[in-house]
C-alpha cells in the first residue's frame, strides 16, 4: 500500500455504483475525510487487485493500510470506527431487523434490476418481481420518515443509492415507481435533502444513459 | 437476561444454515428448543408467519420475536449473549471475519449443489470452482487453529456445518477435500472435536442419502 494511504481513508469506487455510494454516504454522514479513487472496471488498478484479491470488485475502503471489502461490511465498519451519528440502532433486535432489510436490498434489488435492463428473457417476470420487491420495502418503511425511524440509518444508506435507478427500472420495465410505491418516492426525496445523499447520487437520467451505453458495450440486442 | 428466556429454532435436520444457529447457541450455553420443519412437505403456520419474506429455516424465535437469515441471527445471538464472544474485538478483524462468513454464505452451498446436480463437463467445471473456493478458505485459515486469532468463532461456525455435506459432494464428484486441502481437513477434525459441533452435525452418510433423494427429485441419475 502507498504510504499516503497508510494513515488516511481511501475509497476505491466507480461513480455510478450504488454499492460505492453507500460507503460515500456513510463516510459523509460521519464527517470523515477520505480520498476517492475512481476505478476503471475494464482495466482494474494493481491497488484494487491487491486490496480485493478474492472478488476484485469495488467498493474497497482502505483505512490505516487495511482493506475492507463488501459495501455493507464497509458501512458497518465505518459505523463501528466512527461512533458519532450511529447508523445502526442500539437495541440488538432492532439492529437485527435493520441488517435483515439491508441484506434483502442486497439480495434482491440489483439482481432484479439487472434482469430488467438486460431484457433478455422473462421481462414480464422481472417487472412483476421488481414491483413486488419495491412494495415489500415500502411496507417496511410504512409511514416512517426513514427506514431507521426518525433518524437516517443503515437501511436508508443501503437502499437510497438505488433510488437513482428507479428511472432506469421503470423505463425498461414499463411501470411507474411513483404509481406503485408513492411512499418510497417521497422517502427518496426526503433523503435527497441530506447533503450526504445529494452529494453522492447522480442524476437518474445519467444513470439511464450509462446503462444504455453499457448494453451497447456488452453487445446486448434491443 | 430474564431466566425465563424462551428460545426456539425453526429447524430442518440437514440445513447447514440452521446448524450454524444451533452450534452458536450451544457454544453460548443457551437452552433452546429445535422444532423440525417438514421442508419437503408442508411448512408450518409458525414458519410462514415468522418468515413471510423467504419462508425458510432457520428462524430464531426469542421470546416469540422472530429473526431470519442465519448470519443476521448469529450476529444477534452474539450481541444478546456476549459470552463467549464469537467475533474478535477490533473493528478490522471483525470485518475480516464477516467477509469470510459472507464468502462461505455466497459460495459453498451453491457451489456444492452444482456438484450433485451436474454430470460430465458441467460436473468438472463445478468441481474446479468448488476446489478454488476451498483453497481460498484454506488460505484465509493459514497456520491458525481456527479462522480468527481468538479461538473457535464466527467463521468456523458458519463453515463447519457444510462439511456434513462434503461427503456427499465427494461421492458424486470423485474427490476428497482432505487431499485437496489438508489444512482445512485438519481444521475440520479439530472442530468435530468440539461438543457443540459433534452434537449438532448429522451423520454425513445420512446427508448423502438425503442428497440422493434430492437428485431423484431433480431427475438426475
Amino acid at each position: 500500500m502507498a504510504t499516503a494511504a497508510e494513515k488516511g481513508v481511501v475509497l476505491l469506487d466507480v461513480w455510478v455504483s450504488p454499492f460505492g455510494q453507500r460507503c460515500r454516504i456513510a463516510l459523509t454522514e460521519k464527517g470523515v475525510e477520505y480520498e476517492y479513487k475512481e476505478e476503471n472496471l475494464w482495466d482494474k488498478s494493481p491497488l484494487l487487485l491487491k486490496a480485493n484479491p478474492v472478488h476484485k470488485k469495488i467498493p474497497v475502503l482502505i483505512h490505516e493500510g487495511n482493506p475492507i471489502c463488501e459495501s455493507l461490511l464497509i458501512v458497518r465498519y465505518i459505523d463501528e470506527v466512527w461512533s458519532n451519528n450511529p447508523l445502526l440502532p442500539s437495541d440488538p433486535y432492532e439492529r437485527a431487523q435493520a441488517r435483515f432489510w439491508a441484506d434483502f436490498v442486497d439480495k434482491k434489488v440489483s439482481e432484479c434490476g439487472t434482469r430488467l435492463w438486460l431484457k433478455r428473457e422473462a421481462q414480464e417476470e422481472a417487472r412483476k418481481d421488481m414491483i413486488e420487491i419495491l412494495k415489500l420495502l415500502e411496507g417496511e418503511l410504512g409511514d416512517k420518515k426513514y427506514f431507521g425511524g426518525e433518524t437516517f440509518g443503515f437501511v436508508d444508506v443501503a437502499f437510497v443509492p438505488f433510488s437513482a435507478w428507479f428511472y432506469t427500472y421503470e423505463t425498461f420495465g414499463n411501470f411507474s415507481v411513483e404509481k406503485e410505491c408513492p411512499k418510497l418516492v417521497a422517502w427518496a426525496k426526503r433523503c435527497m435533502e441530506r447533503e450526504s445523499v445529494s452529494k453522492s447520487l447522480h442524476d437518474p437520467h445519467k444513470v439511464y444513459e450509462y446503462v444504455c451505453q453499457l448494453k451497447k458495450k456488452l453487445g446486448v440486442k434491443e | 437476561m430474564s431466566k425465563k428466556d424462551e428460545v426456539v429454532v425453526l429447524d430442518f435436520w440437514v440445513s447447514p444454515f440452521a446448524m450454524r444457529v444451533k452450534i452458536a447457541l450451544e457454544e453460548k450455553g443457551i437452552k433452546f428448543e429445535a422444532r423440525e420443519e417438514d421442508l419437503l412437505g408442508n411448512k408450518s403456520e409458525l414458519l410462514l408467519q415468522s418468515n413471510p419474506i423467504y419462508k425458510k429455516v432457520p428462524v430464531l424465535l426469542h421470546n416469540g420475536k422472530p429473526l431470519c437469515e442465519s448470519l443476521v441471527i448469529l450476529n444477534y445471538v452474539d450481541e444478546t449473549w456476549p459470552s463467549p464472544p464469537l467475533l474478535p474485538t477490533s473493528p478490522y478483524e471483525r470485518s475480516v471475519a464477516k467477509f469470510w462468513a459472507d464468502f462461505v454464505d455466497k459460495k459453498i452451498f451453491e457451489g456444492g449443489s452444482k456438484i450433485w446436480k451436474s454430470k460430465g463437463e458441467a460436473l468438472e467445471v463445478a468441481k474446479k470452482e468448488f476446489e478454488e473456493c476451498l483453497k481460498l478458505l484454506e488460505g484465509a485459515l493459514g497456520e491458525k487453529e481456527y479462522f480468527a486469532g481468538n479461538g473457535f468463532g464466527f467463521v468456523d461456525i458458519v463453515l463447519i456445518p457444510h462439511i456434513s455435506w462434503f461427503y456427499g459432494y465427494e461421492q458424486f464428484g470423485g474427490f476428497k477435500v482432505e487431499e485437496q486441502c489438508p489444512k482445512l481437513g485438519a481444521w475440520m477434525k479439530r472442530c468435530l472435536g468440539r461438543e457443540s459441533v459433534a452434537k449438532v452435525l448429522p451423520d454425513p452418510a445420512k446427508v448423502q442419502e438425503f442428497i440422493c433423494k434430492l437428485r431423484k427429485m431433480h431427475g438426475i441419475e
